[in-house]
C-alpha cells in the first residue's frame, strides 16, 4: 500500500493523455488531487511516527546485490514527504491560474508528477542505491521542468547547467555510497547508521564523506556549485516555487540529515559542512542585494537560506538539528509563497525588473500583505515563524561543539549573512509594493488581486503567522520527530517565541538594526557589492569555458583517432594491447618462462609446426590470390591434423569440413575481385606494421607460456563435466554434452550468431541499393 | 561456377546420398561418439555445396528445393522450442532429460531431449551455409 | 609441446596482424582467418595438451582414466563454425564494396563525399 502511494505520481501520469484533451486548463485540478490525497495519506502516519515508531516495509528487488526496495518512513522522511505533497498541491493549484491555454499542459503536469514521485522516492527509501536512482530521476525530471520553455535558448542553457552540475554531484555521491558499502557491507541506511562509529573510524571515511557531500552540495546549490540555481529561474514560476522551496534543493539537505548519524559529529564534518554552509549563507545574501530581477533575488536568497540550513546540520548538535528541521519547514512555506507572489507580479505587470516596479500595493493590496508577511518571516522579524527558527540558529551557533576560531567566527558569519538577508527581504517588499511606480508604462493589467493565483500563497503566509505565534503546534508532530530521525536518537527541545533577554536576542536586534540601516542606504551598499564582484572571471565563466574546452578536446580526439582508415584503428588497438597487456605482464612480474611440466614433442609435431608456419608465411607473401587461398587452406588442413594429434576428434571432423566449405567460398567470392597487387607503402609505415605485428605475436607467445607455467588452467572445471556428463547429461561424448546440455544456452547464442551472419550475407548480396540509397 | 566434368558429376550424384546419410548418422550418434549437430550440419551442407560445384546452381535448386533462410528459422525454432519445452516440463530453460527404451531387434535406444536441440543446431548450420554459398555463388553470372 | 604450440600461435598471430594492417581488403580477410586458427589453437593449448585420452566416457564411468580437457574443445567447436560464418560475412562485405565502389584499397575508401 505504501509502495503504491509512493509510486502513485508515476502511475497518475498514464492518465494524463486521456484527461488533458477533455479538461483542458482544468486538468490541473485533477492533477492536484494526487498530492492532496498523498498529503492526507502521509499525514495519517503522523501519530505512529511521532510516537517514535518508524514505518518500515521491505520489498526484495535484487537480493543478490543487497538492493531492496525498502521503505523507511521515520520523522525525517515524513516531514519531507508532507512538504513535497503539501507544497505540491499548492504549486499545482497555482499553476492552473498561471499557465495559459496555449502552453503544453500535458508535458507540464506529467513532468511535475514525475518529479514529485522521484522526490518521494528519494526521501522514503531505506536503501542507498534506490535513493541514488531516485536522486538521478529528480535531476532528469528537473531538467525537463527547467527546460519547459525549450524553445528559448536560455531555458535550455539553464536546464543543461542544472543537470550537468547535479548529475556530476550524483555520480560522486554514488562513489561515496560505494565507499560506505565497502566500510559497512550494506546499502541499507539503517544498517549503515547502526555502524556509525565504525564508519567514522574507517580510513575510507574521508573520501566517502567528501564524495557524498559533493552530491549534497551540488543538489542544494552550495558555494561554489550554486551557479546552476540562478539559471534555473528560467523555468515557469510554479516550477521554481516547487523546486526551490520544498523539493529539488532540499534533497541535498535530506541527504545531509539522513546520514548525520553515520557521518556526522567529526571535526571533518563540522568544518566542511558548516563552513560551506555559512560561506554560502553570506555569499548568497550578499549577492542577492545587487540583483535586479525578482526571481534572481529569490534565487540567491534560496542559495543563502540553504546555506543556513546546511550550516545547522554541520553544527551537529541536538538544538541545531531541531532548528534545521524547523527551518526546512519554514523555508518551504515562505519561499514557496514568495515565488508565487513574484509569479503574480510578473503575470500581472509583465515584468520582474525591480528597477521599474513600485507602488503595487495600491493595485493588489492582499498580494502586498502576503509578500510582506513571508519576506518578514524570511528576514526573521518577531511574531513570524522565521524569527523562531532564526533565534534557534543563533543559539546553536553560540553553542558549537568544537573549540577554536569557529567559536567567534561562525556566529559572526551568521549575523553578517542575516543582515544582508534582512536587507534584501526589505527591498523585495518595499521596492516592489511600496513607494511610487517608477515606470508609468508598467502597471497591472487590471485593478485588484488575482485570487485564482493568490489563494495558495495566502494559505502559506497564514501558516507563517500561526506557526510564528504558536510554534508548539508543529513541535511535537513534525519538527522533533524529524530532528530525532536526523539525530538518530530522541531530541527534546522547546520551540518558543520568547526565550528571554539573551545573546541570540541581541544578535537578532543587531541584525534588524544594521539591516534596516543598510536598507535605507541601499544605493551605497549595492554599489559596494557591485564593486566587489568581478565580471570578467567568475564561476559562471569558468563553467562555460570548461564546457567549450571539453567539446574542443573531444573533437580534437575524435578527429585524431577517427581517420576512416582501418589500419589506423587497428594500429591503435594493437599498440594499446601490446602496451597494456605486455606492460602489466612485465611490471607485475607475471613473466614465467618455465619449461617444466610440458607434454612430449615428437618429430611429427615439429613437422606439423613447420608446415603451418610455412603455410602462414605463404598466405602473407604469395603473389596471387589463388595461391594465398590455397596456402590458407593448407594451414587449415594442418590445424585438422593438430586436432587429431591432440585428441580432439570432434574438432578434427568439424575443421575438415569447414576448411573445405570455406575454401570453396573464398574461391567463389575472390574470383570476382581484382588480383593482389604488390602494396606500395612507405617504408616507415611498413616498419611500423612489422613492429606492431611482431610485438603482438611475441606477447601472445609470452602470455601463453607464462599462463601455462602458472598452472591456473589446470582442469578444475573440466573434472565436473567429465564426472557428471554420463549421470546428468546421459551422453558419453563430453564435448557434445557440454555443447547441447550443460552450456546449451551458449550454443543457442552461437547458432543465433550463425543465423544472423547468414542473413547478413544474404541481404548484403541480394538487396541492391542504388547510389542514393534507394532500392533498385 | 561450373565444372563440366562427367566424372565429377557422376561421383557427386552418387556421393550425395552417402554423404547425407553419413551426416545424419554423425548427428544421431553425436551424444556418445564424435559427431553432433555442428558436424552433421556441416557435412550435409558440404554435400549440397558439392552439387553446386558439379552442376549449375539452378538445376540443383530445382532438384533440391531447400530454402536456406527457412531452414535457419526452422532450426532456431527447434532449439528454442526444446528449451521452452524443458522449461514447462522441468522448470528451467534447456534443462534436458533423457531416458532409455528397449526396442525389439534394435536393442537399447537412448532418447534425449538434447537430441532435439542438436537437431536445431543441425538445421541452422545447414541453412546458414546454404544461404551463404548460394548468395555468393549466384553472383557474377 | 606447449612451448612449441605457443611459438606457432605467436607466429600465426603476428602474420595475421600484419595482414590485418594491410591496405588490401582481401589480405585483411585472409589475416582474420589466420588469427582465427591461432585463437583456436590457443584455446586448446590453454587446457594443457595430451593429458589423457579423448573425452569419451566409457560405459563403466571411466574411473581412474584421465581425459583431455573437454571445455576448450566445446568452445573451439562453436568457434570454428562461427568464424566461418563471420569470414563469410567479411567476404560478402568486401565483395559488395568492391562492386559498389570499385576498389579494395582501404586507403582509397576512407570517408564519404559529404562528410
Amino acid at each position: 500500500m505504501l509502495l503504491i502511494a509512493i509510486l502513485l505520481p508515476f502511475l497518475a501520469v498514464f492518465l494524463l493523455p486521456f484527461l488533458v484533451p477533455v479538461l483542458q486548463r482544468k486538468v490541473g485540478w485533477a492533477v492536484a488531487l494526487v498530492p492532496l490525497f498523498l498529503f492526507a495519506y502521509f499525514a495519517g502516519f503522523i501519530p505512529q511516527v511521532a510516537g517514535g515508531e518508524p514505518v518500515i516495509v521491505n520489498y526484495q528487488w535484487v537480493p543478490q546485490m543487497g538492493i531492496d526496495f525498502s521503505i523507511y518512513l521515520d520523522g525525517l522522511a515524513l516531514l519531507f514527504a508532507l512538504l513535497i505533497t503539501g507544497l505540491g498541491f499548492f504549486v499545482v493549484s497555482y499553476a492552473v491560474g498561471y499557465l495559459g491555454e496555449k502552453e503544453n499542459l500535458g508535458n507540464f503536469y506529467s513532468f511535475i508528477l514525475l518529479f514529485m514521485g522521484s522526490m518521494l522516492g528519494v526521501v522514503t527509501t531505506g536503501n542507498l542505491l534506490v535513493l541514488y536512482i531516485f536522486w538521478e530521476l529528480t535531476s532528469v525530471t528537473s531538467f525537463l521542468l527547467i527546460g519547459f520553455w525549450f524553445h528559448r535558448e536560455i531555458s535550455r542553457y539553464g536546464a543543461l547547467k542544472s543537470m550537468l552540475i547535479t548529475v556530476f554531484g550524483g555520480l560522486a555521491m554514488l562513489a561515496g555510497f560505494i565507499f560506505l558499502y565497502l566500510i559497512t557491507g550494506s546499502f541499507n541506511i539503517r544498517d549503515i547508521i547502526a555502524q556509525g562509529s565504525d564508519v567514522v573510524a574507517h580510513s575510507y571515511y574521508l573520501p566517502a564523506l567528501i564524495l557524498i557531500l559533493l552530491g549534497a552540495f551540488t543538489k542544494s546549490a552550495q558555494f561554489p556549485f550554486h551557479i546552476w540555481l540562478p539559471n534555473a529561474m528560467e523555468a515557469p514560476t510554479p516550477v521554481s516555487a516547487y523546486l526551490h522551496s520544498a523539493t529539488m534543493v532540499k534533497a541535498g539537505l535530506y541527504l545531509l540529515a539522513r546520514l548525520t548519524p553515520a557521518l556526522g559529529g567529526t571535526p571533518e564534518w563540522f568544518y566542511l559542512v558548516s563552513g560551506v554552509g555559512l560561506l554560502t549563507l553570506c555569499y548568497g545574501s550578499f549577492m542577492a542585494v545587487r540583483q535586479t530581477d525578482l526571481k534572481a533575488f529569490l534565487a540567491f536568497s534560496t542559495i543563502s537560506q540553504l546555506g543556513l540550513i546546511t550550516a545547522l546540520f554541520g553544527f551537529s548538535t541536538k538544538l541545531a538539528v531541531a532548528a534545521a528541521a524547523f527551518h526546512i519547514f519554514n523555508h518551504a512555506t515562505f519561499k514557496g509563497a514568495l515565488f508565487m507572489v513574484v509569479g503574480i507580479v510578473d503575470h500581472e505587470t509583465g515584468t520582474r525588473d525591480i528597477r521599474s516596479l513600485g507602488g503595487l500595493r495600491e493595485y493588489m493590496p492582499i498580494t502586498a500583505i502576503v509578500a510582506g508577511v513571508t519576506a518578514f518571516s524570511m528576514a526573521g522579524i518577531p511574531l513570524l515563524s522565521g524569527f523562531v527558527s532564526k533565534e534557534m540558529f543563533f543559539t546553536a551557533s553560540l553553542a558549537l561543539p568544537m573549540a577554536g576560531v569557529a567559536q567567534w567566527l561562525f556566529p559572526a558569519m551568521a549575523v553578517l549573512g542575516s543582515i544582508f538577508t534582512f536587507m534584501y527581504s526589505m527591498m523585495l517588499v518595499f521596492n516592489v509594493f511600496g513607494g511610487k511606480s517608477k515606470d508609468p508604462s508598467i502597471r497591472p493589467h487590471h485593478q485588484g488581486d488575482n485570487w485564482s493565483m493568490l489563494w495558495p500563497p495566502v494559505i502559506l503566509a497564514s501558516v507563517n503567522i500561526i506557526i510564528g505565534l504558536f510554534p508548539g503546534l508543529v513541535e511535537k508532530i513534525l519538527v522533533l520527530p524529524a530532528a530525532s530521525g536526523t539525530w538518530g536518537a530522541p531530541v527534546v527541545e522547546h520551540l518558543a517565541l520568547w526565550h528571554g533577554f539573551n545573546t541570540p536576542l541581541l544578535m537578532s536586534a543587531i541584525v534588524i538594526l544594521v539591516g534596516f540601516l543598510f536598507f535605507r542606504g541601499q544605493q551605497a551598499v549595492v554599489s559596494f557589492v557591485e564593486g566587489v564582484q568581478n565580471h570578467r572571471f567568475n564561476l559562471n565563466v569558468l563553467y562555460d569555458k570548461s564546457l567549450v574546452w571539453l567539446n574542443d578536446v573531444a573533437t580534437w580526439l575524435t578527429v585524431k583517432q577517427m581517420t576512416g582508415f582501418l589500419r589506423d584503428y587497428l594500429v591503435f588497438i594493437f599498440l594499446w594491447f601490446a602496451l597494456s597487456v605486455g606492460g602489466t605482464l612485465i611490471l607485475k612480474g607475471g613473466l614465467n618462462l618455465t619449461t617444466l611440466d610440458l607434454s612430449p614433442v615428437g618429430p611429427y609435431e615439429i613437422a606439423l609446426a613447420l608446415i603451418i608456419v610455412g603455410g602462414a608465411l605463404g598466405v602473407v607473401f604469395l603473389p596471387t590470390k589463388l595461391a594465398a587461398i590455397l596456402s590458407l587452406s593448407g594451414v587449415g588442413a594442418v590445424v585438422v591434423l593438430f586436432w587429431v594429434n591432440l585428441r580432439a576428434p570432434d574438432l578434427a571432423l568439424t575443421q575438415l569440413i569447414v576448411e573445405t566449405v570455406s575454401t570453396i567460398l573464398f574461391l567463389l567470392a575472390f574470383a570476382h575481385l581484382p588480383e593482389l597487387k604488390k602494396e606500395v607503402v612507405a617504408k616507415s609505415q611498413k616498419l611500423v606494421n612489422m613492429i606492431i605485428a611482431g610485438a603482438s605475436g611475441l606477447l601472445i607467445t609470452l602470455l601463453m607460456v607464462s599462463g601455462n607455467a602458472t598452472g591456473l588452467f589446470d582442469p578444475i572445471i573440466a573434472d565436473y563435466y567429465l564426472r557428471e556428463s554420463l549421470p546428468l547429461g546421459g551422453g558419453h561424448n563430453v564435448v557434445n554434452v557440454v555443447l547441447v546440455d550443460f552450456r546449451g544456452i551458449d550454443t543457442m547464442g552461437e547458432i543465433t550468431v550463425i543465423s544472423i551472419a547468414a542473413l547478413a550475407v544474404y541481404s548484403l548480396v541480394k538487396l541492391r541499393l542504388g547510389k542514393r540509397g534507394n532500392a533498385e | 561456377m561450373r565444372m563440366e566434368s562427367i566424372i565429377f558429376q557422376t561421383i557427386a550424384r552418387q556421393a550425395l546420398y552417402v554423404i547425407i546419410l553419413f551426416s545424419l548418422f554423425l548427428l544421431g550418434r553425436g551424444h556418445n561418439e564424435p559427431g553432433g549437430g555442428f558436424i552433421g550440419g556441416l557435412m550435409t551442407a558440404a554435400a549440397i555445396v558439392i552439387q553446386y560445384l558439379a552442376f549449375n546452381l539452378e538445376m540443383v535448386k530445382k532438384a533440391l528445393p531447400f530454402d536456406g533462410v527457412k531452414l535457419i528459422g526452422l532450426g532456431l525454432l527447434f532449439a528454442v522450442g526444446t528449451g521452452l519445452g524443458c522449461m514447462f516440463s522441468y522448470g528451467t530453460f534447456l534443462d534436458h532429460s533423457f531416458t532409455h527404451v528397449i526396442l525389439p531387434f534394435f536393442g537399447r535406444l537412448e532418447l534425449t531431449t538434447a537430441f532435439l536441440f542438436d537437431l536445431g543446431v543441425y538445421l541452422v548450420v545447414v541453412g546458414g551455409i546454404i544461404t551463404i554459398i548460394t548468395a555468393i555463388g549466384e553472383e557474377g553470372k | 609441446m606447449e612451448l612449441l604450440m605457443s611459438v606457432v600461435i605467436g607466429i600465426l598471430f603476428a602474420l595475421g596482424i600484419y595482414l590485418l594492417l594491410s591496405r588490401n581488403m582481401i589480405r585483411v580477410v585472409l589475416g582474420s582467418a589466420l588469427i582465427g586458427h591461432g585463437t583456436n589453437l590457443m584455446l586448446l593449448t590453454s587446457g594443457r595438451l595430451k593429458r589423457g585420452i579423448s573425452p569419451f566416457i566409457p560405459a563403466d564411468g571411466g574411473a581412474g582414466l584421465s581425459f583431455t580437457d573437454p571445455i576448450p574443445q566445446a568452445l573451439i567447436l562453436t568457434a570454428i563454425v562461427i568464424s566461418f560464418a563471420v569470414s563469410a560475412f567479411l567476404v560478402a562485405m568486401v565483395y559488395r564494396s568492391y562492386q559498389e565502389l570499385g576498389s579494395v584499397d582501404l586507403s582509397e575508401l576512407r570517408g564519404v563525399e559529404d562528410e
